[in-house]
């Protein structure tokens, strides 16, 4: 039966609202306002989790966002659960379960923990060293590693919860609500700015709400009770917006912070329904006041991670805030005065303090004199040396220190416990202030960094400022927060501070030991197991910069970024270094600040909301008859229309024979389109296009190359002059918002002069493309008062033209090599047109094919696609179409690139076709192109680029990149594959019709 | 994320814009009578300072107009804005 260490009801816990939850399989109850940390300690439950490397049992160590041990598996539904979670910030509710960490078989009987045995050859860097060799071993050892590495298991579902995100703006934002943010929000709520204050946790006042002692006063009153009075007055401000539970992730420059408001984590599973979970929250500050208090650091003594082992400040908590003892018999050992604070609210709650084990050897507080008023036995200039017990500490011995604090002295004294309280000082947490770009400087007095230098509108007040006593939170505070929001009028005049702390400390980074230094395990980053012993041998081994000791020692790597251990880490470097604190700077911290879970940073866009779907008008055809469709950047474009049980080769086999056969029709209208005008429209095209424009005929159409200014392929399409300064270009369906944007550049940029206009008009057309050699015929049934002779509407050549009342135009224009029409017109009528082409077309055929086919009769025609046949590294002439580039034109883009000497050269990759030694044997695109496999290694010539087999020509074939390849006409060369190599010959990439004939129909 | 002050339509934020590169890098009027490396000093070469650089933004999901800034790139504070075709108001 458990011990009940839950001696007195608070403020913060409601003893009549019993909750029951589930810890590694057992129930335990706790009362509302319970954390699950507070809730396990009142069940005298210590053990909550092993360590990561050596596996150690380990303990809650804090109270806050700090803890860096009680991190716990929470909810075993497959979907919610979440790994790393801290059991100090978790509110307990109604059906909680939660479950150790790192532990396998259970938390009491952990068999890896055997590292802790085997630690004398596990030092920092062990991993490193011993599996490097053989090298080719690292994959097999890395499985081993991995397995009995890690901390949390992961959800195997998708997140059934919803979150979302929220904007805010405010003239300030205050982040923590304890007693000098609370202050701050007074002020400048009250002086008529619209104000925000945040707090992660779930009650407003920080530490002070619980400064209970008689030796805490304001102006005559206990300092708690000062406080709450405050609470109550600006919970009443209209301009103060106040979020609780409310962790700030991120501080980013130009004041711009995220935060994650937590709305339902703390209710009873069947009361969150239905209810946001997470809010991130994206706020623009134009003042940001940080008041993020300071955090208490730990003592670095041989076996200093007991369970039993906590903060000096986290024991008082959860006696003052929560009623829970932290033990029966405790300890404190210091080096300051806040641990006495500690022992007094013990000694008032009658808890037994076994003694006080204080560094120094001068104490002079009103503190220490109550305490030894109260019989407590003070060690003074004593350390503790070690400490015992396995799953809970149940004793320690102690030595004196010697004078310069190096040695210890004397005889070993043995004491029983089974708590230890220790405070080794604060660290102000100046986390976000660092994360906005916050220069630090180091206090030589108490050995701390505090902000020095701010990069933005921004100012750090109360602990985080390193203004650790009440005197100087209070009076600092205002005076500070007056100047920073440049106000006169405050409700605060002069401040009568009682208090019993005196600020004397005893810093001593690495408690001196009877032991040699390899003997102990004084732990520096207790998440990661990182000891003194370990960075102290990395500095042996050379290492010097704090982020490389870091990395090598994973000193601060965990989830809780050595919020507790981070200080020693740099005050043991300078000391062995024999350098000064700050020259070495810190390791940077990055955000955000406390975890976040995914579902957060994504808010509402997931699943159909991930990116933006953009549909053709004539999409629900697509749907009805059948299409598979393919994602062409935000396009769901028709792939195939597989009939009754073909696959997807058979379709496409089938659509491609009918198009060259009889016709076919393809939905287009994805392709990019814009519309250009201006009395300098030609004079644009024929800079940004390869070839020359001038002389285009109102109503010709001609297909263009757009180079980069370095003279590689950027886009292709055909653009049609529809008057003397109108133009519409088509570009790729991909390429189209691109080569958009690179048109307005150079408008704006290079060449304003011009007097052009660009819109796009992509979204304004359905295109129809109806190809074959039956296209004329069926396209004159949906036209009739159209000439579509030869002579009148020849190839590349347009109409503007009318489907009934409706405008439209057609060009007739071919990217399969068949004779081809497109009909572009309204969006709207896009559907009804394509209907009519269907229906004039049955008797023909007509088969709609879908961009599989497409590019397969591209590739019978040797056409290339701009992005898989080129990726940026191909020219004009590497694509073997020297023919568009216009000797004669002064200048347009990329020109001067196409004769630098790395262009001409003659070996560079080149477009050719590649046909297949048995033409049943079909090419995997990216294939490698060889010619030698005897080589070694062998020498990689190019690859394959596009493949199909072709229905027409009855054979494989492909189009591929080869280094030389324009010259290797007729040559073998072999593409080796994973079970055989392949023979192919380089061939022209056209394999149809070279003559061009089917453009009009002339079979 | 920083905000940028659009000379056409005023303060967004950077997320609504693009970023450019080096700013006052003139195309060359004539290319074909330049050396490959005359040439190459104009299609390569960046400066990419820490510290103030000229640079050219678009408000590509705006005005989608070009413009430049001035910006400190150790700390993203921005020192001027300017529209195409003008001076820089600061050195």
């Amino acid at each position: 039966m458990s011990k009940n260490l839950r001696f007195k009801s608070s403020k913060q816990v409601d003893e009549t609202y019993r909750i029951s939850f589930k810890f590694n399989n057992k129930t335990y109850y706790g009362y509302k306002g319970d954390t699950l940390a507070s809730a396990l300690l009142a069940n005298d439950i210590h053990l909550v989790g092993r360590s990561f490397k050596y596996h150690r049992p380990r303990g809650i160590m804090t109270a806050g966002s700090e803890e860096p041990n009680a991190i716990i598996q929470l909810h075993d539904n497959t979907s919610r659960t979440e790994p790393n979670v801290r059991a100090t910030e978790i509110e307990i509710y109604e059906g909680l379960v939660a479950s150790s960490q790192n532990c396998w078989p259970s938390v009491n009987f952990d068999i890896g923990g055997i590292n802790n045995i085997l630690s004398p050859i596990l030092p920092a860097g062990f991993y490193y060293k011993t599996f490097m060799w053989p090298k080719s071993f690292w994959e097999k050892y890395e499985y081993f590693i991995r397995k009995s590495a890690g901390l949390g298991k992961s959800p195997k579902e998708a997140d059934p919860d919803i979150y979302e995100h929220k904007y805010i703006h405010c003239d300030v934002l205050i982040i923590g609500a304890g007693i000098s943010g609370i202050m701050a929000a007074k002020i400048s709520a009250k002086n008529g700015l619209k104000t925000l204050l945040v707090d992660e946790k779930s009650f407003l006042g920080g530490s002070t709400i619980y400064d209970n002692s008689e030796f805490s006063k304001i102006n005559n009153q206990i300092t708690s009770s000062w406080l709450e009075k405050e609470i109550n007055e600006i919970s009443k401000l209209e301009n103060l917006e106040i979020k609780t539970r409310t962790s700030v992730a991120a501080f980013h420059g130009y004041n711009f912070l995220l935060a994650r408001e937590n709305l339902t984590d703390h209710l009873p599973i069947d009361q969150r329904e239905n209810k946001i979970r997470h809010r991130l929250l994206k706020i623009r500050a134009k003042k940001v006041i940080s008041a993020t208090g300071a955090i208490e650091r730990p003592l670095i003594f041989d076996n200093n991670d007991r369970p039993g082992i906590l903060l000096s400040s986290a024991i008082k908590k959860y006696i003052d805030l929560y009623g829970v003892a932290c033990g029966e018999n405790n300890i404190l050992f210091t080096n300051n005065d806040t641990a006495y604070e500690t022992a007094l609210s013990m000694v008032q709650r009658g808890i037994k303090v076994n003694a006080i084990i204080d560094n120094r050897e001068d104490i002079d507080s009103k503190l220490s004199y109550e305490a030894e008023k109260n019989n407590i036995r003070i060690f003074k200039g004593y350390t503790v040396v070690d400490t015992y017990g396995y799953k809970r500490i149940n004793g320690l011995s102690i030595m004196e220190l010697s004078k310069d604090g190096q040695k210890v002295i004397g005889k070993k004294i043995r004491l029983s416990c089974d708590s230890l309280g220790v405070s080794g000082g604060w660290t102000p947490a100046v986390h976000l202030f660092t994360q906005s770009g916050g220069k630090l400087k180091f206090r030589e007095d108490d050995q701390v960094f505090i902000p020095n230098k701010y990069p933005s509108d921004q100012l750090s007040i109360g602990s985080c400022n390193g203004d650790f006593s009440l005197e100087e939170i209070t009076t600092n505070t205002v005076s500070s927060v007056k100047k920073f929001l440049n106000v006169n009028n405050t409700d605060y005049k002069t401040f009568e501070i009682i208090t019993g702390i005196n600020k004397s400390k005893r810093n001593i980074w690495l408690l001196p030991s009877d032991k040699i230094l390899g003997k102990t395990k004084s732990f520096v980053d207790f998440q990661n197991d990182a000891t003194a012993k370990d960075i102290k041998l990395a500095l042996r081994e050379g290492f010097r910069s704090i982020e490389h000791v870091k990395r090598y020692t994973t000193t601060g790597m965990g989830t809780d970024q050595g919020k507790l251990g981070n200080m020693h880490a740099l005050g043991i470097i300078s000391e062995t270094a024999g350098t000064k604190m700050g020259e070495h700077g810190t390791t940077t911290f990055r955000p955000p600040y406390t975890p976040l879970t995914f579902g957060t940073i994504v808010g509402r866009n997931v699943g159909e909301f991930f990116d933006i779907i953009r549909r053709t008008p004539i999409h629900d055809w697509h749907v009805e008859n059948n299409a598979k469709f393919e994602n062409v950047g935000q396009w769901k474009r028709a792939w195939y229309y597989p009939k009754a049980n073909e696959n997807m080769h058979q379709a496409v086999q089938r659509e491609s024979k009918a198009a060259r056969d009889c016709a076919g029709i393809l939905d287009a209208s994805t392709l990019g389109k814009i519309d250009i005008q201006g009395t300098d429209a030609s004079e644009f095209l024929n800079r940004v296009y390869t070839n020359a424009w001038s002389k285009l005929a109102i109503g010709k159409c001609r297909y263009g190359l757009m180079l980069n200014e370095d003279g590689m392929v950027y886009d292709d399409g055909v653009t049609t002059r529809l008057d003397e300064n109108h133009y519409i270009m088509t570009t790729t369906t991909g390429g189209a918002a691109n080569v958009l944007g690179k048109l307005e550049d150079y408008l704006q940029t290079e060449w304003p002069e011009l007097d052009v206009y660009l819109s796009s008009v992509t979204d304004h057309y359905a295109t129809i493309s109806v190809c074959g050699p039956h296209s004329k015929k069926i396209i004159s049934k949906v036209i009739p008062d159209l000439d579509f002779s030869d002579e009148k509407f020849p190839h590349m050549s347009f109409k503007n033209t009318k489907i009934g009342q409706v405008k439209c135009r057609v060009m007739r224009i071919s990217f399969t090599g068949e004779q081809s029409y497109e009909i572009n017109i309204q969006s709207n009528y896009g559907k009804s047109v394509w209907e009519k082409c269907m229906e004039e077309g049955k008797d023909f055929n007509i088969t709609p094919y879908g961009t599989e086919t497409m590019h397969l009769l591209r590739a019978e025609k040797g056409f290339i696609i701009v992005g898989q046949d080129t990726d940026a590294t191909m020219t004009p002439i590497d694509l073997q179409m020297d023919w568009i580039v216009s000797k004669k034109k002064y200048d347009f883009i990329g020109k001067r690139s196409l004769y630098r000497s790395d262009t001409i050269k003659d070996d560079r990759k080149q477009l050719v076709g590649l046909l297949t030694e048995n033409p049943e044997e079909v090419l995997e695109e990216g294939a490698q192109i060889v010619a030698d496999i005897k080589k070694s290694p062998i020498e990689m010539l190019g690859h394959v680029t596009s493949s199909y087999y072709s229905p027409n020509l009855n054979k494989s074939i492909a189009l591929g990149v080869v280094k030389g390849g324009k010259k290797m006409i007729g040559q073998k060369l072999i593409i080796p594959m994973e079970n055989k190599n392949i023979n192919v010959t380089v061939a022209d990439p056209v394999f149809l019709d070279k003559e061009g004939e089917r453009l009009n129909a002339k079979l | 994320m920083f905000l940028i002050n659009c000379p056409f339509c005023g303060e967004r934020e950077q997320s609504e814009f693009k970023a450019g590169g080096e700013a006052h890098i003139k195309r060359p009027k004539q290319p074909t009578e330049l050396s490959d490396d005359e040439w190459a000093e104009f299609l390569f070469m960046r400066k990419n300072i820490k510290g103030v650089q000229f640079e050219r933004w678009n408000h590509a999901h705006g005005c989608r107009k070009w413009f430049n800034i001035v910006r400190d790139t150790s700390n993203d504070q921005i020192k001027a804005v300017y529209k195409m075709g003008e001076k820089p108001p600061v050195k």
